[in-house]
């Protein structure tokens, strides 16, 4: 497969389990420094499209390719290394742990045995756990044990790790699911901040969320891509209205 | 000042300090030197409670073979004894002399290769920790790089017990058999059975026990201590944090491993003989034991229970030979189901606070901190160190 100018470029995807194909040859290319959002019904596979890209389900066949370099043999810990970030759906965060130390410990840094024995919380590491922190509002917060978050704290505390590594792709998956009116709107605001100069994947069900932020949609359906588009061109969509909008 | 002041009180320097004195100054002190070899086979069996703490209190992997690397580490002390002891001279009964007393009963003629290293000390001493920590990396590299972990790993460690254990008792004439290597006598010409020797091997017992709870300590502060528990808790985080999950999961296994063989060799120095009755499924379990009722999160705690649940070992099977292995289940189901986090766990919970209301209040430490190794709790589960000199009589069950 020739190389291209997006920052991912997924071709012919396909996984199945016991014959069922979860994903069923499916292209998606995602552009730098582009929001897309990603709906569709429950059981389209769209967590695991997710799961593909970051390696935590292996492909059956087609290529995933991160600024032209394929991902699909990769080990996870690679993927990430590489600039892929994943949030997952329920927050995963290390709730024993302070939001400093939740931040500090995604700091990409001192990564193999060796280098996490020898690794020291320097001020450079203070400052971006200080700005990170500051970003997703929770710097008043850092001596908290994250347990001890509320839910939506919880998930502004997983996109904050995501961001401490800095990737060049991100993915969220519902990452307001749970949240209050007024924690929607704050997480668009940031979700509109942090796609300056990344791409930004995100699922989300909730659609007057994902008229605010999403540049382009894709639409899911069985494992293929029903639609594509601006979100007035896929809401017209009499496909996408049929099997997921509802008349 | 104030920095290092809190830096103290995060690294638990005092608890660990309040050990050695109790260990290094209390117990000599007090004790005769027959109680003292005990203490100190005891503390042999400390290390392993300690490399659990960092495996499996930290690490979240149980294992239930910890026995091996123990048994290995003293049987390479062992070898290299029993081939001192074994010189042509005293030997000169034997069919052949200069081989191990075992061998000449196996009716082998000659020394087999691989226990020639076993002629040097410097050899010897790294075979006792890195052979395990070789062990430890294949089976640990096998099995973590294919993600097989919790419940299914320990059961891979017990059969790895029962197949060394087996091993050793089947190859009689390289091993000893069942019985083991008896009869160690000397280390480089120092008569290891008298009481200086004793002595003296008891305080480098001490020591490296001290050692290795300071180096457990540093680890446990560094981001690798941060990261495996980290992993304990969200292990497909850490994966998707860009770390190789794997390797550090093989990293505590070794560890462990590593600081188990120390163990073991300082046993066979102070007890003067290694057996199979130390590498199988049994023994392995008594050890997690040991770790869970000092609390499997703490250094310090460990070397506590190893202590405790020892000395009433001793006392329950002097008195009751019968009843002791009841007692010890009772004993591990009751630190299960009451407190989970063993001594230390209830010294944090009920001591800690005590002590924190006759203070003044102050800023609440950091959370993130596990609980500081302690000294034992005052449940009349855990007599004062004090009373442990004295025997066990101050402990009921």
């Amino acid at each position: 497969m020739s190389n291209t100018d997006f920052v991912l470029a997924i071709e012919d995807l396909t996984v199945s389990f016991d014959g069922f194909k979860a994903i069923d040859a499916l292209t998606l290319y995602v552009d730098r420094g582009e929001l897309r959002v990603i709906i569709g019904p429950n059981g389209a596979g769209k967590t695991t499209l997710l799961d593909l890209i970051c390696g935590k389900t292996k492909a059956s066949a087609g290529s995933i390719k991160f600024k032209n370099q394929e991902m699909t043999r990769l080990a996870e810990h690679k993927i990430v290394r590489a600039g892929v970030g994943r949030k997952f759906q329920t927050p995963s965060i290390y709730e024993n742990l302070s939001v400093f130390k939740n931040l500090e410990v995604s700091f990409p840094q001192g990564r193999s045995v060796l280098g996490a024995l020898g690794f020291r919380c320097t001020d450079e590491v203070k400052e971006r756990v200080q700005s990170v922190a500051t970003e997703i509002g929770l710097a008043d917060a850092l001596d908290t044990e994250a347990g001890l978050l509320s839910h939506g704290q919880k998930q502004w505390l997983e996109i904050g790790m995501l961001l401490m590594q800095e990737p060049e792709l991100l993915m969220l998956d519902e990452p307001i699911a749970g949240m209050s009116v007024r924690e929607r709107e704050l997480t668009a605001d940031l979700l509109q901040r942090i796609c300056k100069g990344r791409s930004v994947i995100v699922i989300e069900h909730d659609m007057d969320f994902v008229k605010r932020i999403a540049h382009k949609v894709t639409v899911m359906h069985q494992g293929k891509i029903l639609a594509e588009g601006s979100m007035e061109k896929v809401q017209a969509d009499p496909k996408v209205i049929d099997v997921y909008l509802g008349h | 000042m104030d920095a290092f002041k809190s830096w103290i009180a995060r690294s638990g320097t005092g608890s660990i300090l309040l050990l050695a004195l109790l260990i290094v100054v209390v117990f000599p002190l007090t004790m005769d030197i027959f109680r003292l070899n005990l203490v100190g086979k005891y503390l042999t069996y400390a290390f392993v409670a300690v490399g659990l703490v960092m495996l499996w209190g930290y690490g979240g992997i149980l294992s239930l073979g910890q026995g091996v690397f123990f048994g290995l580490g003293g049987y390479m002390m062992a070898m290299f004894l029993k081939l001192e002891a074994s010189d042509p001279e005293a030997t000169k009964i034997q069919s052949t002399p200069g081989i191990p007393d075992f061998m000449d009963w196996n009716q082998l003629t000659e020394l087999p290769l691989w226990w020639e290293p076993f002629r040097h000390l410097p050899l010897a001493l790294i075979a006792v920790v890195a052979v395990p920590m070789v062990l430890a990396f294949i089976i640990s590299f096998a099995m973590f790089k294919r993600r097989v972990g919790g419940v299914y790993f320990a059961i891979i460690t017990q059969a790895v017990a029962l197949i060394l254990t087996v091993l050793i008792i089947g190859q009689q004439g390289y091993t000893g058999g069942v019985n083991g290597i008896t009869d160690l006598r000397t280390l480089l010409g120092w008569d290891i059975r008298d009481d200086s020797a004793k002595l003296i091997l008891y305080f480098v017992n001490a020591g490296l026990l001290i050692g290795v709870i300071v180096l457990c300590r540093w680890i446990q502060m560094s981001k690798l201590g941060t990261l495996l528990l980290a992993m304990r808790d969200k292990e497909d985080r850490v994966r998707f944090s860009g770390y190789d999950v794997a390797m550090f999961k093989v990293f505590a296994f070794v560890l462990a491993a590593g600081i188990s063989a120390i163990g073991g060799a300082m046993f066979t120095l102070q007890v003067g003989f290694m057996s199979p009755s130390f590498v199988g499924i049994v023994p392995s379990i008594e050890m997690v034991i040991f770790a869970a009722v000092g609390g499997r999160m703490s250094l310090v705690g460990a070397v506590y229970g190893a202590l405790l649940v020892n000395f009433g070992k001793t006392y329950f099977s002097e008195s009751a030979p019968d009843l002791w292995l009841f007692l010890m289940a009772a004993l591990f189901i009751g630190v299960v189901l009451a407190f989970p986090n063993g001594l230390a766990g209830l010294y944090e919970s009920h001591v800690k606070p005590w002590f924190a209301r006759r203070k003044a209040p102050k800023a609440a430490p950091a959370a993130i901190e596990p609980p500081a190794a302690p000294p034992p709790a005052p449940s009349h589960k855990s007599a004062p160190p004090a009373t442990l000199p004295g025997g066990v009589q101050g402990q009921s069950a």
